[in-house]
């Protein structure tokens, strides 16, 4: 019973205590990493990840508190040294492909990637096509 | 009242477009011939009548008539009048209406004022357009009337969103429109000229003119679009390739790709299929934008309408117009012949060389804007952005530079390469230059910015050299417009490497009399003080910034602005220029220490990429005046430009083929 009670107001104090460290401004929501590099790092990256909760914009252009948070994460896994593309993996895991803008080569998105070669591929032939036959008649006019 | 005349003058444009549709198609009979000459006055009455119920519509909006649903739903009494008038088009029905009104007027004034093009040939066309603006006056009245009642009237309006409560984008969408329709009637011409079998140099020059204009707007709303995104938002972005910002590009791209074909068509009788072709895919480009941000399918700060019954609505337009128009191509591609004949190594080569380039590029936008629609579909959400759009865009665009700066040295039908090989050196050796300047002094800056700077060095100096050894005086305006707008490419680009390049950023939480540097800046903040304007308050700092050494000051004066209605809170950037860059400073929120938050950039050269813009269109209408004038003075005979080196025998060639 009393050691009941003792869990009890313990756990009363921890509430407070563990809702603490998610409490609104995160500390590098709105302010830079100290050393440049490391900024430009995150800022690189940041530029490649989208605010979940607003309209087309990355969380490093956005106001909303997902950003911020989000751009804290960021920026403190960084300046634990943590490589951006591992951050961007985690972030993957936690969100889905949705939340980052650079899209990764699966079974569903490489068609993306096989387009740039397809189209060049297309064009090649069309000039082929049209020029080859071109510099037959074009020689005897 | 005023509501019920518009709407009647509405259903009356309608009936008159159905009228136009159906005498055209029937005069184009052998029987009904004589129909021919009724088609003209039918489509300039309809253009007016539309127009008026357009004017009518930004009237009920002058008058806040608050039992008019759209009025009530978008406008506000105490709202300025400037954005009385923007909130008419600055919605869903309201945009639909000025679609069909610009699409209604273009038909009007090609019928008042296209005199060169066969009669025949003519009607097809305005009948193709009666076709077309049908759809889109059957989507308005039958499921987005804007002049529905609302009863009883409320109050007071909603307001319009604060984020479009700005000069710039009070007037970036019937930009933006008026080049989307404009092409609508390129899509008519090659309809038409589909239709009678009349695809050639007298089609082309009837039709040039229209490209040319609809692609001027194109050009400048979107470099309006750009800007306002830049300063507006308050993150210093200006282009994120975001969906609804490739919606204006991807009309844009086939419109470049077609003023370019169908020069070629007018003055060298060559690329028929291809300008159809390109013709067909602008409009369609403008009709799929509309798709992407009328539909709600996008999720996005323009599409402002969730409705999926829209969203069908226009996907069956999208599909008989694009299907139609296709189909008829494919009909009738045998009976259009190839037009005359060329080496790769030519002006045309080089032409047909970026046109296939540009259409790749807007293969890429297409896919990356609609891939994560199809994805979707398979309950797999992924975002396709700046790191994939940047990197595989560069692939097409790089090549195209180079393409671009020699092209225009080119000679018509086939160079030998020996006079361009000489003059190429002078560009390369700037190209060289920028390149040893950036690694030297900027270090590493990226590859893509790093290939930017020194591409534009390269193609800023090429596109001048058309203009080496000409007489200056009597070198005509369209000359000049292709310079001017070649060389504003190259600004544009320097500056979007810069951007990219060269920033610098802090975020600061600033007490009153903190100063703090950015770049070469040093910024005070002395204060923070509430102000009022017309419909909204806002907090508004005042920066004192310095340059360097400099002890000139200057003040800057970012606000943070609450809008009552909606409630809204929005950033007012303020930006300083000069001519090496912007200084771009934002207040953001108050700390609980009391310090501000100041979100500050130093962006060297940035306004490179609007002037640069501005410059592209110059340069088409310094073309479009010239050869529209140019055009006049000749009528009939097929038109060849003296070239700085006239290709061989022009005339006999042309004249073979232009009868073939």
């Amino acid at each position: 019973m009393i050691r009941g009670l003792i869990l009890m107001v313990l756990a009363m104090l921890a509430a407070p205590l563990a809702a603490q460290d998610s409490l609104p401004p995160a500390p590098y929501a709105y302010k830079q990493l100290d050393d440049p590099a490391q900024e430009k790092t995150a800022q690189d990256l940041m530029m490649t990840l989208r605010c979940l909760t607003c309209q087309s914009q990355s969380i490093a252009d956005s106001d909303a508190p997902m950003a911020g948070d989000m751009r804290h994460q960021v920026r403190t896994r960084i300046a634990e040294g943590e490589d951006p593309e591992a951050i961007r993996a985690w972030l993957i895991e936690r969100y889905g492909d949705w939340v980052s803008y650079q899209p990764q080569v699966t079974a569903m998105t490489w068609p993306l990637f096989a387009a740039p070669i397809v189209l060049l591929l297309f064009a090649a032939l069309i000039a082929r096509k049209r020029f080859g036959r071109a510099r037959a008649t074009g020689d005897k006019s | 009242m005023i509501a019920e005349i518009a709407l009647a003058m509405l259903w009356l444009a309608a009936a008159l477009a159905v009228l136009q549709l159906v005498l055209g198609s029937y005069a184009l009979t052998v029987r009904g011939a004589e129909f021919l000459p009724a088609v003209r006055p039918i489509a300039v009455v309809q253009g007016v009548l539309v127009a008026i119920a357009f004017a009518l519509l930004i009237v009920l909006f002058l008058r806040t008539d608050l039992s008019v649903k759209l009025v009530a739903a978008n406008s506000h009494s105490l709202k300025p009048i400037i954005y009385k008038v923007a909130g008419a088009w600055g919605n869903h029905e309201g945009s639909m209406l000025l679609w069909v009104t610009v699409m209604g007027m273009a038909g009007g004034f090609v019928a008042l004022l296209e005199r060169r093009l066969n009669e025949r040939t003519m009607v097809a066309t305005l009948a193709g357009q009666a076709f077309v603006s049908l759809g889109f006056y059957a989507f308005m009245l039958f499921s987005s009337n804007p002049f529905e009642r609302l009863n009883p009237a409320p109050a007071e309006g909603n307001g319009l969103n604060p984020l479009l409560q700005d000069p710039g984008l009070a007037f970036h969408p019937p930009t933006l429109y008026i080049g989307y329709v404009g092409l609508s009637i390129a899509f008519s011409f090659a309809i038409g000229a589909l239709i009678t079998r009349d695809v050639g140099p007298a089609f082309a020059r009837a039709m040039r003119p229209w490209v040319m204009g609809a692609w001027i707007f194109l050009t400048l709303g979107i470099t309006a679009g750009s800007w306002w995104a830049y300063y507006e938002l308050g993150w210093g972005g200006w282009w994120f390739w975001d969906p609804v910002e490739n919606a204006s590009l991807m009309p844009w791209l086939a419109a470049t790709a077609l003023l370019h074909s169908v020069s070629v068509l007018a003055t060298r009788n060559a690329l028929k299929a291809w300008t159809v072709m390109l013709a067909v895919v602008a409009f369609s480009m403008s009709m799929v934008g509309t798709f992407l941000v009328r539909s709600g399918i996008l999720t996005s700060v323009h599409a402002f309408a969730v409705d999926p019954e829209r969203g069908s609505f226009i996907l069956a337009l999208l599909a008989i117009y694009i299907g139609g128009a296709l189909a008829l191509f494919g009909l009738r591609a045998s009976t259009v012949t190839e037009g005359a004949r060329f080496h790769l190594f030519s002006r045309e080569g080089a032409l047909v060389m970026n046109n296939v380039l540009l259409v790749g590029v807007l293969g890429i936008v297409l896919m990356g804007t609609l891939y994560p629609l199809v994805t979707e579909a398979f309950d797999t959400k992924v975002s396709v952005g700046p790191p994939y759009f940047n990197p595989v865009s560069a692939i097409f665009v790089f090549p195209m530079l180079i393409i671009m700066a020699a092209g225009p040295l080119m000679r018509w039908r086939s160079d030998n390469g020996r006079k361009l090989s000489s003059l190429m050196a002078v560009p390369a050796l700037a190209a060289a230059v920028a390149l040893a300047l950036v690694v030297v002094f900027a270090g590493d800056i990226g590859i893509l910015p790093l290939l930017g700077l020194v591409f534009a060095a390269g193609l800023a100096i090429a596109s001048v050299l058309p203009l080496w050894k000409r007489n200056l005086r009597r070198t005509p305006a369209h000359i000049y417009g292709m310079v001017i707008a070649h060389l504003g490419i190259a600004v544009a680009l320097a500056g979007m490497a810069s951007e990219s390049a060269f920033n610098t950023e802090k975020l600061v939480a600033s007490e009153f009399g903190q100063s703090h540097t950015v770049g070469p800046w040093t910024i005070e903040l002395q204060g923070v003080k509430p102000i009022a304007g017309a419909n909204w308050t806002a907090l508004e700092a005042r920066l004192v910034a310095r340059y360097g050494d400099s002890n000139v000051q200057t003040v800057l004066n970012p606000q943070s602005r609450m809008f009552a209605s909606p409630p809204t809170a929005t950033n007012e950037a303020a930006l300083l220029t000069r001519w090496n860059g912007q200084l771009y400073a934002v207040l953001g929120e108050e700390g609980d220490d009391g310090r501000w938050q100041l979100r500050l950039w130093w962006k060297p050269f940035v306004p490179l990429i609007w002037y640069g813009g501005l410059m592209i269109g110059l340069g088409g209408i310094l073309a479009l005046v010239g050869r529209t004038s140019r055009d006049r003075r000749r009528k009939d005979e097929p038109e060849f430009e003296p070239t700085a080196a006239p290709a061989p025998d022009p005339a006999v060639a042309g004249g073979k083929e232009a009868l073939a």
